[in-house]
């Protein structure tokens, strides 16, 4: 039904893991995007594989948000965002014309690097998704929902008393907890996190990192992190950007033990200059 | 490669390939020394090596404590990483080496006054020069990270081996000869046995150096030539 998928090319040095990674749940060729005439990625091609953490990471202003806001096509918000390329998730065009947008954000959910939760109460900051998109057929459906959207966020137990309580009253790292909680409350396929961990202790953080180990049986989840030790510690597969363009991606332990290309070696060991 | 945005990361790692380069002189040093007080009976010689070796020990621990503080407080990753633990591996079997020349000591010390005809050491020499060598020039390519000096120490420890099994025989024919040779032959066989030890670890130090610079770990077997455990010697005693 689709025409062969045009072969990873350009300068990205790669590597593959002795077994190959999961086969691919989305695939990029040749993506370029522009902020007005600020060439902000140049002719990035990966291929994210299902069921396991991939992590990108760079400098500041190297693409990689990004490159993740467009995989939900997040960039759609900025007036003066222009992309091209090929992006697909399960051999489905992402930027489609005739894609419904809201359908897509569904099976590509995403969670940001502040919590936000929505100024309700618990259980309303979870049902909100489940409800919009008719997922529930009921209230006590929509009940069994909230419980185990919260149950897989680690959440569960810390707030089964108080589902009625705002959202907001919660601590960072259990926000964070529950934003996962509601990205996930509408059966997404795959999870975006742009630095889900940066306005966390390390206590928070490492329940989100434990939590991530488990949600990757479940779904395709991709990271943005500064963190190197993060990217490092939850992601099977990492991609390293730098002023525009994917440099190099390969497993996790090749890249922080081993990496190829000299960038990411300065950028990993702290010589960036 | 440039600098780290941190200069005292740089210090550090600096600090401990001084250190371990200190620690290879000082190996190098001991061993000759040990040797030379075996050839020459030299028992004060033997004495001041056994109280270096203690420093020998000094260094590991304080090498291994930095090491350790750095993969602690820096995160290490990449080639930095490679780095600080190849310096934990090869200040191991620098300390090994420290150990087997402090032995070589001790059995001078116990041969002193006992029948030990010099020209049966010979063969030992003989073998701890080549020994020396191999220990010096590996102890320069790390320092220089040079891969091709590693690799060449690595194929000669086949040598060292081969040299050691001949020995071996040697030996083993002194002790028939003559039955007051046993006891000095016997140390000499030890001894030997350690100086062929030394030749391993300045193999070891070669593959943490092709390691360290290729991030590649050395699979493949050497060709292994010493073959002594397998040497068996027919005996018959002499008819007066």
């Amino acid at each position: 039904m689709n025409a062969p998928l045009p072969p990873l090319a350009g300068p990205t040095v790669r590597t593959l893991p002795p077994g190959g990674f999961h086969a691919p749940k989305i695939v990029a060729r040749d993506v370029n995007v522009y902020y007005g005439p600020k060439h902000a990625l140049k002719d990035v091609g990966i291929d994210i594989p299902e069921k396991s953490v991939t992590a990108f990471i760079g400098p500041s202003g190297c693409g990689k948000s990004t490159f993740l806001r467009c995989l939900n096509r997040m960039n759609d918000t900025i007036p003066i965002a222009r992309v091209v390329g090929l992006m697909q998730i399960d051999g489905l065009d992402i930027y489609d014309p005739s894609l419904d947008v809201v359908q897509l954000r569904a099976r590509v959910g995403m969670v940001f690097q502040k919590p936000n939760p929505f100024p309700k109460s618990i259980y309303e900051n979870v049902a909100y998704g489940p409800r919009i998109h008719g997922i529930a057929r009921s209230k006590a459906e929509l009940d069994e929902i909230v419980v185990t959207s919260l149950q897989k966020a680690g959440l569960y137990n810390e707030v089964k008393d108080r589902l009625g309580d705002p959202g907001t009253g919660l601590s960072g790292g259990q926000q964070q907890r529950l934003c996962i909680a509601r990205a996930i409350a509408v059966s997404p396929e795959v999870i975006l996190m742009d630095e889900p961990c940066s306005a966390l202790d390390p206590i928070a953080t490492a329940k989100i990192e434990e939590l991530i180990d488990e949600l990757r049986h479940n779904f395709t989840i991709v990271i943005v992190t500064h963190s190197m030790q993060q990217a490092a510690r939850v992601s099977q597969k990492t991609a390293f950007f730098h002023l525009g363009n994917l440099v190099e991606e390969g497993p996790t332990d090749m890249i922080f033990t081993n990496p190829k290309e000299t960038r990411t070696q300065d950028y990993i060991t702290g010589r960036f200059g | 490669m440039p600098e780290h945005i941190v200069v005292a990361y740089d210090d550090e790692l600096r600090d401990l390939a001084g250190r371990i380069a200190e620690m290879g002189g000082l190996a190098e040093r001991l061993v000759e020394q040990a040797v030379s007080a075996l050839t020459r009976v030299d028992t004060g010689l033997a004495q001041r090596v056994i109280l270096e070796d203690q420093r020998m020990d000094a260094l590991q621990r304080a090498i291994e404590e930095r090491a350790i503080s750095i993969i602690a407080r820096r995160q290490p990753m990449a080639r930095d990483l490679r780095e600080v633990v190849g310096a934990i591996r090869v200040s191991n079997d620098l300390e090994r080496v420290g150990d087997l020349a402090k032995n070589i000591a001790k059995r001078v010390i116990a041969i002193e006054g006992h029948y030990h005809p010099k020209r049966l050491a010979f063969g030992v020499e003989h073998l701890s020069t080549l020994a020396l060598e191999q220990m010096k020039q590996v102890i320069d390519a790390y320092t220089q990270k040079d891969l091709q000096a590693a690799e060449d120490v690595r194929n000669r420890d086949d040598e060292v081996d081969a040299i050691y099994t001949s020995l071996f025989r040697e030996l083993l024919t002194y002790m028939m000869e003559d039955p007051r040779n046993i006891t000095f032959c016997t140390h000499l066989l030890f001894c030997a046995k350690n100086i062929e030890r030394i030749g391993d670890h300045a193999t070891n130090i070669a593959e943490t150096i092709h390691y360290l610079v290729t991030g590649i770990q050395i699979t493949d077997d050497r060709p292994k030539q010493d073959d002594t455990s397998l040497t068996p010697i027919d005996f018959t005693p002499p008819t007066k």
